[in-house]
């Protein structure tokens, strides 16, 4: 555990540095388009365009830690924005109701794929690449459009500000820390890390591998579904295909991995997710400044995620030790010692 | 079908046949990868009962014309997936050879072997890139054929405006829309149904070859076939280039009929990776057939007539199709563990090693290549 989480903190650190290379890189490039990076307004769009992909990709963090995806973010991030905007009607005493019908929702979606992946035993990808299937189905025969509207009280959530820091980071940040908590603190955490690593050998240890697995795809249809929520405060009504313009499935994909998480499963943190997002969210912004064509935004997002993987991927395989054939510094110096 | 059972672990002595042909085809059936044809045959006659017009054998023959060049991407991706790697990039690749063909052919026909010569190669350059980045930069396939995917479908929108451009000349678009006719019984032959034929019986040729065993060994357990000789990189980026290649072919196929448009190919590659898990392939590699993911596209577009023909509402589709690979896909799963031998009679030494493939292939993450090792 300690060698671990010793390595876990050196990945996140170089994620860091990567983060902070961007932040450079971003800068000079935004100086160079004759615009200021660190100013207050650019600093708070930064944070909001943290936001939304930030409460997807850690639902979707302990959903890969525990080997499973989850491709049917978008289409519950839809779902609940949908549901959400229509209990409102534009009345601020429905949202409480309207917010807690959303979630339900969502997290019936979530428990649905927890439990499919786990009791079924259909791998990540296809159940959830077919719930997602099933939620835009039932998303297209009902919704031809927009519909609902949310009262002004909740879209405040989406527009107010603490300093340069939006209201709607600040809950993100407050999720990720809940995250990290459960990760570090609680059993069902313990147990993510243990399932993910090898379901078998968790299994044999005497865990109840279905737990941790539903507990994940329930707080990442969960995240998914406060995600919806900030789309509608942003957007006022509630769009049913809003969550697969985004492709928020495969960037929060690739936010995790990028945050040195191993796609496998069993290793990486919250943390390094972050900063994932960050790194997606300041490439967008100098992007933006640079006004880069909409179209070769893609094409550098594509090189720059696989570039970055690399980086740690390389990385994790020259650092970690081979189980049985490489002696370690000790076992050497005890060698040559005989 | 004997593919399956030859590609067990090789440590049991396993007779070259049990039983009789007919108990042979019976279990052959119960595999997932057996079953997929069944379901294909019975949706086929449900859709025949549902509207007989569909029972013409022109109809079904050019019906099945048209499903050749999701077959044949199922086909490519097949490689892909059952070495445990996944191939994301496969409808960018699609869309950029259909905008290619557009641009690059036009009206002269004199350039059609030149261009397609280019196509075929441009499609060995992506699949070489993405089998290298998997297996040399130890990227997980899935990021690095999403990379490719977001690059190659936003170079393309890039370079088109996001418009339609081009038109090849009407000679080269007569491979995906062209028939022989005259032919008795069936009265026509579409010439993509025989690209399929063929690319199909040269994929079930290859996957017998050596090439195909590894392939099957490496995605059954990496580690093992490393240790056993096997070149893990080239095998793998070897299998990348005939994803890619395949997209080539159903992209020339697809500028026939479909026109040339920076959205055709879009969601190609999880229509054929349903197609392939369809077909009873396992999601990780190690298990399954190459025909059975060409089965599986034809039971996938099977079944979207037979909505179509039901007239259940276009919107649905999706729904339909979402229950129905959870539902083939646990029930696969589950034929998969009771169509094994009980390994509980081995010695300890060799249930140790059985258990964790035998009792959890779903829980097999989803690229097992070099990059997971033992974390």
């Amino acid at each position: 555990m300690n060698l671990l989480r010793g390595r876990t903190l050196t990945s996140t650190g170089i994620v860091y540095i990567v983060l902070l290379l961007a932040i450079v890189v971003g800068a000079i490039l935004t100086a160079t388009a004759g615009r200021n990076f660190f100013s207050q307004g650019n600093i708070s769009s930064i944070l909001t365009g943290t936001s939304i992909l930030g409460f997807i990709a850690i639902g979707q963090t302990l959903v890969i830690l525990i080997g499973s995806l989850d491709l049917s973010v978008p289409f519950v991030a839809s779902l609940v924005s949908v549901l959400a905007a229509e209990r409102m009607a534009g009345d601020p005493a429905n949202v409480p109701m309207a917010v807690v019908v959303a979630l339900a929702v969502a997290a019936v979606v979530g428990l649905a794929n927890g439990l499919i992946v786990s009791v079924l035993g259909v791998h990540g990808f296809v159940a959830t690449l077919g719930i997602g299937l099933v939620i835009s189905g039932y998303l297209a025969t009902n919704y031809q459009g927009n519909t609902g509207s949310a009262p002004r009280s909740f879209r405040l959530i989406g527009a107010s500000q603490i300093g340069p820091v939006p209201v709607s980071t600040l809950i993100m940040l407050g999720c990720a820390v809940l995250a990290i908590l459960m990760l570090r603190r609680t059993r069902v955490g313990h147990h993510i890390y243990a399932v993910g690593g090898n379901r078998e050998v968790a299994r044999l240890s005497g865990i109840r591998t279905q737990v941790p697995v539903i507990a994940a795809h329930l707080l990442c249809s969960l995240l998914a579904g406060l995600a919806g929520l900030l789309l509608l405060a942003r957007l006022s009504v509630g769009s049913p295909t809003i969550g697969q313009q985004g492709g928020y499935d495969l960037m929060s994909i690739a936010a995790v991995v990028l945050g040195g998480t191993l796609l496998a499963g069993g290793k990486g943190n919250v943390l390094g997710t972050l900063a994932g997002v960050a790194i997606f969210a300041v490439m967008d912004n100098v992007m933006a400044a640079m006004e880069v064509n909409p179209f070769l935004k893609d094409v550098i997002r594509g090189v720059v995620i696989v570039a970055a993987v690399a980086v740690y991927a390389r990385r994790e395989i020259d650092r970690r030790p081979a189980p049985f054939e490489r002696p370690s510094a000790l076992d050497a110096a005890l060698q040559e010692a005989r | 079908m004997s593919t399956t059972t030859t590609t067990t672990p090789p440590r049991r002595q396993i007779p070259a046949h049990q039983g009789g042909l007919g108990y042979r085809a019976a279990a052959a059936v119960a595999t997932p990868g057996g079953a997929v044809f069944v379901l294909a045959f019975g949706l086929l006659i449900a859709t025949i009962i549902a509207n007989p017009n569909f029972g013409e054998p022109d109809f079904v023959i050019r019906f099945f014309g048209r499903v050749a060049p999701i077959a044949i991407a199922a086909m490519g991706q097949y490689f892909v997936i059952v070495s445990g790697e996944f191939d994301l990039s496969m409808g960018a690749v699609v869309t950029a050879q259909v905008v290619m063909a557009g641009n690059l052919i036009g009206q002269d026909e004199g350039r059609i072997l030149p261009v397609t010569c280019l196509m075929l190669l441009v499609g060995v350059g992506i699949g070489l890139l993405n089998g290298l980045a998997t297996t040399l930069l130890k990227v997980p396939s899935f990021i690095v054929t999403l990379g490719m995917m977001l690059a190659l479908a936003g170079l393309v929108r890039y370079l088109t405006g996001g418009a339609a451009t081009g038109n090849p000349v009407d000679s080269f678009r007569e491979i995906g829309r062209g028939e022989i006719e005259g032919v008795p019984f069936v009265e026509v032959i579409p010439y993509k149904l025989i690209i399929f034929l063929v690319l199909a019986a040269a994929a079930a040729w290859l996957m017998r070859r050596p090439f195909g065993r590894s392939l099957i060994a490496a995605g059954d357990n990496p580690d093992t076939a490393a240790h056993s000789g096997t070149s893990l990189w080239w095998l793998k980026t070897r299998a990348f280039i005939i994803s890619s290649l395949s997209a080539t072919v159903a992209g020339i196929i697809l500028v026939g009929y479909a026109g040339v448009h920076p959205s055709v190919g879009q969601g190609y590659e999880f229509t054929a990776i349903t197609a392939v898990v369809l077909g009873g392939v396992l999601l990780g590699g190690g298990r399954g057939w190459v025909l059975s993911a060409a089965a599986g596209a034809f039971a996938l577009e099977l079944l979207f007539t037979l909505l179509t023909v039901l007239e259940v509402e276009s919107t649905w589709r999706d729904t339909v199709q979402g229950l129905i690979i959870i539902v083939a896909v646990a029930a696969a799963g589950r034929a998969w563990k009771v169509g094994r031998r009980p390994r509980r009679t081995q010695r300890s030494q060799g249930q140790a090693a059985a258990a964790a493939p035998t009792s959890s292939p779903e829980s097999t993450p989803p690229s097992k290549g070099p990059n997971t090792g033992d974390n």
